[in-house]
């Protein structure tokens, strides 16, 4: 599980160009929008996307990613259980 | 601007210039790197116009000739195989030139006119016009005005303020002479 939340924050840090942040300033448990990163609707977007294209986990439903984009942790322990690649 | 260098540099990569600059000019500004190439260099000099300007009521009519290309072609590859049709969000919203004057809005509080006009080449007739009208109607009592091309790396830009009152003449020829100068 460290590592998977270990790439999630590089390829968070890639993908939505956060180039002021570095990986070791991201904790598993800092909320990923509003206080904590700063991302937004369309970063959102974009993780729902990150989600189908590298672990082949679709979301029927958008709205399902508030509580699954919530943190590294939250995101790492969706991915795990839901993975298809 | 105005004639003086503000940042200098030989490296010829945009992304590492625009990185370089960004820094040099100290623009904070965390949204700045997910903007694509053409809002990031028409950003960062209207930033550098606009930073000490307490005036909000600022027009933007900016033009170019190559519209968001660089970006639609981005778009485009991410969605030419149907086997691994992946397009991203945060590219696609960048298919659009007027894109980056929303972007100088936002970090200028303008809630302005604006405009973004695609030109073979940079038109200062046109733009003189279209400026003077704005001001004259009362639309805006500054305009920030000019040219930004981004296309495949090559890049050109010439922006500047147009006001009642100011340093340079507001003419076709003037324009023409500043346009030059880049």
């Amino acid at each position: 599980m460290s590592e998977l939340k270990q790439e999630l924050k590089e390829k968070i840090i890639e993908q939505l160009n956060l180039e002021d942040i570095a990986i070791d300033e991201i904790a598993d448990t800092d909320p990923l929008f509003g206080e904590g990163l700063g991302l937004d609707s369309i970063d959102a977007l974009e993780l729902i996307v990150m989600l189908d294209k590298d672990y082949g986990i679709k979301l029927a439903d958008p709205k399902e990613g508030r509580k699954i984009f919530e943190s590294i942790d939250t995101m790492a322990g969706y991915i795990s259980e839901h993975r298809s690649r | 601007m105005n004639g003086k260098a503000i940042f200098e540099t030989d490296e010829t990569d945009f992304s590492i210039f625009i990185k370089s600059a960004y820094e040099a000019l100290h623009i904070d500004y965390s949204k700045f790197f997910k903007m694509d190439n053409l809002s990031k260099l028409a950003f960062m000099i209207a930033d550098v116009l606009l930073k000490e300007d307490t005036e909000k009521d600022v027009a933007l009519v900016l033009s170019n000739k190559a519209s968001s290309l660089d970006t639609d072609r981005k778009h485009q590859q991410s969605i030419s195989d149907s086997t691994n049709f992946y397009p991203s969000p945060s590219v696609f919203v960048y298919t659009l030139p007027n894109i980056c004057l929303g972007e100088i809005s936002i970090k200028h509080g303008l809630h302005s006119e604006n405009a973004f006009l695609v030109f073979d080449k940079f038109n200062p007739s046109f733009m003189k016009d279209y400026t003077n009208s704005l001001l004259k109607e009362g639309n805006a009592k500054k305009v920030l005005c000019g040219w930004v091309n981004f296309d495949n790396g090559k890049y050109d830009a010439f922006l500047y303020v147009v006001a009642n009152k100011g340093t340079f003449a507001h003419t076709t020829e003037e324009l023409t002479r500043l346009y030059q100068t880049i």
